[in-house]
């Protein structure tokens, strides 16, 4: 099989292995074919045409991104007969399209858009199929729009939903001019199995698919002199954030995000690592109670293995497809809510603030945080905890907006309190990172000694995306209270990608995993690959953002959350104890079963 | 039509032998090569349309390394105008079941399958019964090859091949990206054939004629006989079996009213040709080809209303997934609407002739590329009519 295949592209010889699509064998010679339905993360569809080369002695052209080279191929990708074709296709494209670039959130960062440009359309070819369509915009939901009058009917959106995250909110219905994406039975996207992880909005070429943005209640928010507006900041956002604003994937921009932050206005810029580090406090103390409960107590009732719950397109997924394994759930709330509730409690307090006057806005790379903000349970403040949520992508707008030249800025730190934050919190957001994290914390309480990995560095939980990731962990030399503890093996797993996660729990379902400890992030390499943040997204970007995590983690001064002096602190002052009564009214939350249909 | 100019056929229908199955019996003791190597001889072009070599097919299929294979007999009958595998599976069903067989011992496969159009659930009382006595027939041949029907989706794009195999493995009927072709990646993945009702059938009249007197009907590019669905303006609209290779203007002459105007040849994916034509044209893989679908029309029809009926066809039946297909054929409609009314120049029809020509060589299964074939006939030779 590893005889190379020869072909001529553009009069240029090329040996490629097979399989090697016509598409990629023209891109290893830098000849770049124009595609709109295929992306690297998904399964080849073939759909769209715009990417037809000419192939000699063939009666059709060939989709490139579809068609294996094959010997002896010869391939023209800009013939008289190619341009036309293309042309074609891309006006016919365009005459089913609403395409009101000016009144689009996608324009300047659409596929669409920039072929057609390239193309230089606009001599209306064809006519305007667009008055008789009636398309739909479903606008219900606090996460995501979509908009199908925006719709190229690429179908990226079903594939990433289907074969990325396995939940199948969105398929095609009906044929012909009527063909369209859409939900079971046409219900809105907030009635159905969608989880609003973003990963179809990473992934839409056009804006048919995006977050609905609230950037102009924020801006409103930091005008109104009234208001203390606090910002807290995700971490994978620091990684990515350049990425929107022309710089390249892999840049940690966290002094120049902070700065761009206090520019905009914002009264207060706080980071959500602190609550990172608090979660793996509160969530590390429950593991220890869940084991406690099923090793000394006997307990039947205990659930285990716990899994965490910082991602909240993974809790809406469990609550609709595995809804008995919610107890496996671990209580506490994701960092950007336990942020929202103390924020309004104790931040107000020690500030002198009164709960009212302040607005909290926080910066995720996730689209489903701006739904979990809006569950009825987040509000234990006694006010909505977190009241904006703003993806990567929209801070880079209101950056813009501002007229700040991004990678120009000065870099500041972030305001205190509820500002400082250690490495092992800014591992959460990338896949991994939340269990070396936990680990970190967790054999440090049990036995009072560091964990026995070179620099910290827990790498057998480390990995990529398109794999469950298995480790286990000996736990000896306890302290007396932790004597249960003695010996035991604790059984760690790892996936990301809803997908993966669904093989997960079918094996715990099933009972054949004997697991204690089990982390899930919906989205495809962790949160820094999560539905909020900047578009283009592929293997390779994500590589790099991971790699700037790990960066960013080594460098920090603190590397564990235990060691975060702002928590200890949190805990005296105000806490008291993890898991104590505090805790529970603040921190923690409980889940909602849902059904599938 | 006592004395009638065109070689009538009584092939299909008719009676092989009185006792049942005994062509399939025979074949069944013959080397695979042997019965590869008479198909070949034959020259035996597939019944569905596209008219790939049969045994070539057969052969490829035969050679895919795989320990599971598919036999799939295409009874999804579509086509406007085409009613001829009902009349084939209702009145000789247990040839088209033999030709199954017969397939699957050359290939090597465990199981046939027929994929029947819905509104032919009428047939399936009978079919089933039918196979009963051939499963209990072949069993005593020593020959173990299950067949099942299928129910189709009632949608004309399952007949294409590819989204049939999507429709029978429960998705959504939507063609596939080829290559692969069937013959390697058919029906859940797996090397599969899958040919028209027809084709079986005449596999086993070869089977029985051999190739020889097989090949004495029809000519070299298209051999034997083939069913016909003569429907339109004709006094005697039916299923009829003709010899291949006849000319159009013998076939009019029969079929037509003394007022032909054109004949759509192959149904609404088929060919136009114009009363000017009928004389140079065969009927036949090396003229124009047929599913079997024959549509007279005489001076009284409308041809743009003929072109609007097929677009409105393809722009609903289009399975909606590719851009050519799918937007091209409101397109064509649309846009001979507005030369029609006039809001556009007549010259629009040349933008239109060019999309169509684009809308063959770029949309992924046949539906999208046959579209052309339709409209250009008869845009190009009714012109006045599109416009006027
Ligand atoms: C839109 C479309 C519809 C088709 N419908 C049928 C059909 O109803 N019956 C059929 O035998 N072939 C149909 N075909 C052709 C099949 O894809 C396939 O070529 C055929 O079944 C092969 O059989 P043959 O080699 O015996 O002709 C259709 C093709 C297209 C593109
Ligand atoms: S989706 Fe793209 S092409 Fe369409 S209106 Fe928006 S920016 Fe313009
Ligand atoms: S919503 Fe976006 S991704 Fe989905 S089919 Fe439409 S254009 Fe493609
Ligand atoms: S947001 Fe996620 S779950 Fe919802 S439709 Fe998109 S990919 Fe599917
Ligand atoms: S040509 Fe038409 S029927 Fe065929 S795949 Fe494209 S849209 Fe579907
Ligand atoms: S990119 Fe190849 S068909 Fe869409």
């Amino acid at each position: 099989m590893s005889k190379k295949i020869n072909l001529t592209i553009d009069g240029i010889n090329v040996s490629v292995d097979p399989g090697t699509t016509i598409l990629d064998a023209a891109r290893k010679l830098n000849i770049h074919i124009p595609t709109l339905c295929y992306h690297e993360d998904l399964c080849v569809a073939g759909n769209c045409r715009v990417c037809v080369v000419e192939q000699e002695n063939s009666r059709t052209l060939p989709a490139s991104c579809a068609t294996p080279a094959a010997e002896g191929m010869v391939i023209h990708t800009n013939s008289g007969k190619v341009r036309v074709a293309r042309k074609h296709i891309v006006e016919l494209l365009l005459s089913e399209h609403n395409a009101d670039c000016t009144k689009c959130y996608k324009n300047g960062n659409c596929e669409l858009q920039s072929l057609a440009s390239q193309m230089l359309t606009g001599d209306h070819m064809f006519l305007d199929l667009v008055p008789d369509k009636h398309y739909t915009i479903d606008m219900f939901n606090s996460a995501i729009v979509k908009d199908d009058s925006r719709c190229i009917r690429c179908q990226r959106c079903v594939r990433t939903c289907e074969e990325l995250q396995s939940v199948s909110a969105l398929s095609v219905a009906y044929r012909g001019n009527n063909m369209k994406i859409s939900t079971f039975f046409e219900h809105p996207l907030f009635e159905v199995v969608c989880t609003n992880c973003g990963q179809c909005v990473n992934r839409c070429p056009t804006g048919a698919l995006i977050e609905r943005n609230y950037v102009d209640q924020v801006w409103d928010a930091i005008y109104d002199p009234a208001k203390h507006v606090v910002v807290q900041t995700a971490p994978a956002v620091r990684i990515a954030l350049g990425e929107a604003l022309g710089m390249p994937p892999g840049m940690i921009v966290t002094g120049k995000m902070v700065t761009s932050l206090k520019r905009l206005g914002f009264d207060a810029v706080l980071d959500t690592d602190f609550t990172a580090d608090l979660t793996i406090i509160e969530e590390g103390y429950e593991l220890v109670e869940r084991l406690k409960r099923a090793l000394v107590d006997k307990d039947p009732e205990v659930a285990l293995p716990m899994a965490t719950s910082c991602s909240p397109a993974w809790i809406k997924f469990l609550e609709h497809t595995y809804p008995d394994l919610l107890p496996n759930l671990s209580t506490c709330k994701s960092p950007q809510q336990m942020f929202g509730a103390l924020v309004k409690t104790y931040y107000a307090q020690k500030k002198k603030l009164d709960p009212k006057n302040l607005v909290s806005v926080s910066i995720m790379p996730c689209t489903a945080k701006k739904f979990e903000a809006d569950r009825p349970e987040m509000r234990s403040s006694g006010y909505k905890d977190v009241d904006y949520v703003l993806t990567t992508r929209e801070l880079a707008i209101m950056i813009t907006q501002a007229g700040m030249e991004f990678d120009k800025l000065p870099e500041s730190h972030f305001d205190n309190i509820m500002g400082m934050s250690t490495g092992a919190a800014v591992i959460f957001g990338t896949t991994g990172g939340v269990m070396e994290a936990a680990i970190r914390t967790v054999y440090e309480v049990v036995t009072g000694r560091e964990v026995p990995f070179e620099s910290l560095n827990i790498t057998p939980v480390r990995g990529t995306e398109g794999e469950v990731r298995e480790a286990s962990l000996l736990i000896t030399g306890t302290k007396p209270e932790f004597k249960f503890l003695e010996g035991v093996e604790l059984k760690c797993v790892v996936a990301n990608g809803l997908a993966y996660a669904k093989k997960v729990m079918q094996n715990v379902k099933d009972g054949n995993a004997n697991y204690h400890f089990i982390e899930i992030m919906a989205c495809p390499g962790g949160c820094l690959g999560g539905g909020g943040q900047p578009i283009p997204t592929n293997k390779e970007i994500r590589a790099k953002r991971t790699q700037a995590i790990y960066e960013e983690d080594l460098g920090m001064p603190l590397r564990k959350s235990h060691d975060n002096p702002e928590v200890q602190e949190l805990y005296r002052d105000f806490l008291i104890k993890p898991l104590g009564h505090k805790s529970h009214e603040l921190l923690h939350t409980h889940y909602t079963p849902r059904k599938r249909y | 039509m006592s004395e009638s100019k065109l070689k009538r056929v009584d092939l299909i229908f008719g009676e092989y032998s009185n006792t049942k199955y005994k062509v399939l019996a025979d074949t069944l003791k013959r080397r695979n090569e042997d019965i590869l190597e008479d198909l070949m001889e034959s020259g035996l072009k597939g019944r569905g349309g596209a008219g790939f070599p049969t045994a070539m097919k057969w052969k490829l299929a035969a050679d895919a390394p795989s320990d599971t294979k598919y036999v799939i007999c295409n009874a999804d009958e579509g086509e406007p105008g085409t009613f001829k595998d009902r009349e084939i599976l209702s009145r000789v069903p247990r040839k088209v079941f033999s030709g199954m067989a017969i397939c699957g011992k050359v290939i090597g496969a465990q199981k046939g399958y027929i994929y029947l159009r819905s509104e032919y659930k009428f047939l399936l009382p009978e079919l089933t019964r039918e196979l009963e006595m051939f499963h209990e027939h072949i069993g005593k041949m020593g020959f173990d090859f299950p067949i099942e029907i299928k129910l189709g989706s009632g949608a004309y794009i399952c007949g294409e091949e590819s989204a049939l195999f999507e429709s029978m493995e429960g998705f959504r009927g939507e063609p596939r990206n080829k290559p692969p072709y069937p013959t390697t990646h058919g029906f859940m993945g797996k090397p599969t054939v899958i040919n028209n009702v027809e084709t079986f059938v005449n596999v086993v009249m070869i089977m029985r004629l051999g190739p020889v007197q097989f090949k004495l009907l029809g000519t070299t590019d298209s051999r034997g006989s083939k069913v016909f669905s003569v429907s339109g303006d004709t006094p005697i609209p039916g299923i009829y079996e003709l010899e291949l290779g006849m000319p159009l203007d013998r076939f009019v002459e029969e079929f037509g009213d003394g007022d032909t105007k054109a004949v759509q040849v192959g149904g609404a994916s088929g060919f136009c040709v114009p009363r000017k034509k009928f004389k140079d044209t065969i009927i036949g893989f090396e003229g124009v080809p047929t599913g079997g679908s024959m549509m007279l029309f005489n001076s009284s029809r409308s041809m743009y209303n003929v072109l609007h009926n097929y677009l409105d066809f393809f722009e609903e039946e289009s399975c909606g997934q590719c851009t050519p297909c799918r937007v091209g054929c409101q397109q064509l409609r649309k846009g001979i609407v507005a030369v029609k009314k006039g809001d556009k120049k007549a010259g629009y029809l040349d933008q239109l002739l060019k999309l169509s020509e684009s809308m063959k060589i770029t949309a992924k299964c046949g539906l999208g590329q046959s579209v052309a074939n339709s409209f250009s006939s008869i845009v190009n030779n009714f012109k006045e009519e599109m416009i006027y």
